[in-house]
């Protein structure tokens, strides 16, 4: 199993998550984060005062795959976050020890 | 289609036919009465003033809450729009209380001996105005409440130079004490029969009384309580821009009382005013708008509302005198003077005037009362301008605003002077870090 980790533009999410539908993956964590990469934040001007704000809303979309999907799932994200304009985001994946099921106490890829 | 047709104009022409004969026999009759009353007496309550007045009564209120409230809110950081609301709102009930003790009467009394610089106090808890008093052609009462709704915003409007960092009981002292030794004597100045009025200083629904005087107030009150923590360092971008846009479109809707409603008549000075308040308030509201797309690469919501409300404060004292061109210019003049006050020169100067009340409110009414002189159109208002071959009027002009910011600068200074001894005008930084609302107020906007 792995933790498929996605960094993505916030209006991006909602075809990220219909393109891991797609694939039959059930369900996902999405968290409202801020931060930044090589886009570096921007600057905002209120009546001639100018402030830079170093960290832009990014959504973090967070699904544990089957080893043998991981690919997959990440071409899915590329695909559907993808602008082509600087600050499209990463994806980082990450191997996953153990999962369980609370409900049923199921574990590993039967509980995903 | 044809058939629907058809009806529309069946309806629309019996409806002309029934307007014709209700309106035809009253015309008829109207006309020679209204004659013979001109000669029988000059004071007799006029309905439709009095309709009119009533309105605009209403909507000057609500430039004040919730307009000015939205306005301000909207531009200060989320852990103090609540402070910012409620000083406004406080602010209506106070000034309240104040306008019916005294404040109405030392502004609108005769003051005797004093009569040049204050009003008396003949007309104290309003006594004496009952039911039947009149003011001109309206009822007292409305008279009364009208000049309250004036009274209310120009205090008002001066907490957002001091934004983020008043103690509350010193805004509560500070304001009945502002309003009392500041602003009722400068209405009677003007308004009241003062030395002012008596030069033949013009401002027809304001520019000095209420602008100018509420942003030099402003500009000390700004300087003497300090910059805000973190000023320059700190990001310190509006909470909620959507907040501000509503309430600087109430600003405008409600100003239309202001204006028109200074010619405390439902007459065609009152439409003069309406039509060039609009105008110049449009022109500067896009001349601010096209000075930031130029200077800054984007034309942005704050600068075209900031427009706005410098449009609306230029063409305050000069509603009654203009005409439409005069106000395009006005208009102009003041986006893009205001503009340039509130950010490069606010910058250079050094103070932190929160929400830019002098640079909007004393830069805007400073522009208007000069160019007021200017544009004045002997066949709208009476008085000539420079325009017309009177240049004495823009010295008249320059007397007004220089005896209101005079008077306005030091009072101010010596009311904080005494809040600040009696209970310390600003919060402490921990207060002022963590945020007035919860601090000042016990409730957070989540």
């Amino acid at each position: 199993m792995k933790l498929v980790m996605a960094i993505i533009k916030p209006f991006k999410l909602d075809e990220v998550r219909q393109a891991l539908t797609e694939l039959g993956l059930q369900g996902m964590t999405v968290t409202e984060v801020k931060g930044y990469g090589r886009q570096k934040g921007h600057t905002e001007i209120y009546r001639g005062a100018e402030y830079a704000v170093n960290f832009l809303p990014k959504i973090k979309i967070e699904v544990v795959v089957p080893a043998k999907m991981v690919d997959k799932a990440v071409d899915a994200i590329v695909a559907a976050a993808k602008t082509g304009q600087i600050g499209d985001g990463k994806i980082f994946v990450v191997p996953v020890e153990q999962t369980v099921r609370i409900r049923t106490g199921e574990t590993n890829e039967s509980a995903l | 289609m044809t058939t629907l047709a058809k009806y529309l104009f069946g309806v629309v022409a019996a409806l002309v036919l029934l307007a014709l004969y209700h309106i035809d026999p009253a015309l008829a009759q109207d006309a020679p009465e209204a004659l013979a009353e001109v000669a029988e007496e000059t004071a007799k309550l006029d309905t439709g003033d009095t309709a009119w007045m009533l309105t605009s009564t209403a909507i000057v209120l609500m430039m004040t809450i919730p307009g000015l409230a939205l306005f301000y809110g909207g531009l200060v950081r989320k852990k103090n729009i609540l402070t910012l609301v409620m000083q406004c709102f406080t602010i209506t009930c106070l000034i309240t209380i104040v306008w019916l003790f005294a404040g109405y009467s030392l502004a609108f009394t005769d003051g005797g001996g004093l009569n040049a610089y204050v009003g008396g106090l003949s007309k104290a808890f309003l006594s004496g105005v009952g039911k039947d008093t009149l003011s001109g052609t309206i009822p007292e009462s409305v008279f009364f409440t009208f000049q309250l709704t004036f009274a209310i915003i120009t205090p008002a409007l001066i907490v957002g130079a001091f934004a983020d960092r008043m103690k509350f009981s010193a805004l509560v002292v500070f304001m009945v004490l502002w309003s009392l030794v500041v602003y009722s004597p400068i209405t009677h100045w003007v308004w009241g029969g003062g030395f002012l009025a008596d030069a033949g200083v013009l401002d027809f629904a304001g520019g000095t009384v209420v602008h100018i005087n509420a942003g030099v107030a402003g500009l000390v009150c700004a300087i003497f309580l300090g910059k805000r923590f973190g000023y320059g360092t700190e990001n310190m971008a509006p909470y909620n821009l959507v907040y501000s846009v509503i309430g600087a479109s109430l600003l405008w809707v409600g100003w239309f009382g202001f204006n028109a409603g200074s010619a405390v008549a439902a007459n065609e000075s009152a439409g003069m005013a309406m039509a060039v308040t609009q105008v110049a308030t449009a022109a500067a509201a896009l001349g601010w708008m096209f000075m930031e797309w130029i200077v800054h690469k984007k034309p942005s919501v704050l600068g075209i509302i900031s427009g706005a409300v410098a449009g609306l404060v230029a063409i305050t004292p000069a509603s009654g005198f203009v005409d439409p061109m005069g106000a395009l210019w006005i208009g102009i003049a003041a986006g893009v003077i205001c503009y340039f006050v509130s950010t490069t020169v606010k910058k250079a100067i050094g103070y932190d005037d929160s929400l830019d009340v002098f640079g909007i409110h004393g830069v805007g009414g400073i522009v208007g009362a000069l160019l007021t002189g200017v544009f004045a159109v002997e066949a709208i208002g009476g008085t000539p301008g420079l325009l017309e071959g009177n240049p004495g009027q823009v010295l008249t002009q320059l007397w007004g605003i220089v005896a209101t910011v005079v008077w306005a600068g030091l009072a101010t200074f010596v009311i904080l002077i005494i809040t600040n001894i009696i209970i310390g005008v600003r919060v402490s930084q921990a207060v002022e870090v963590e945020g007035l609302d919860i601090n000042l107020h016990g409730e957070v906007v989540q």
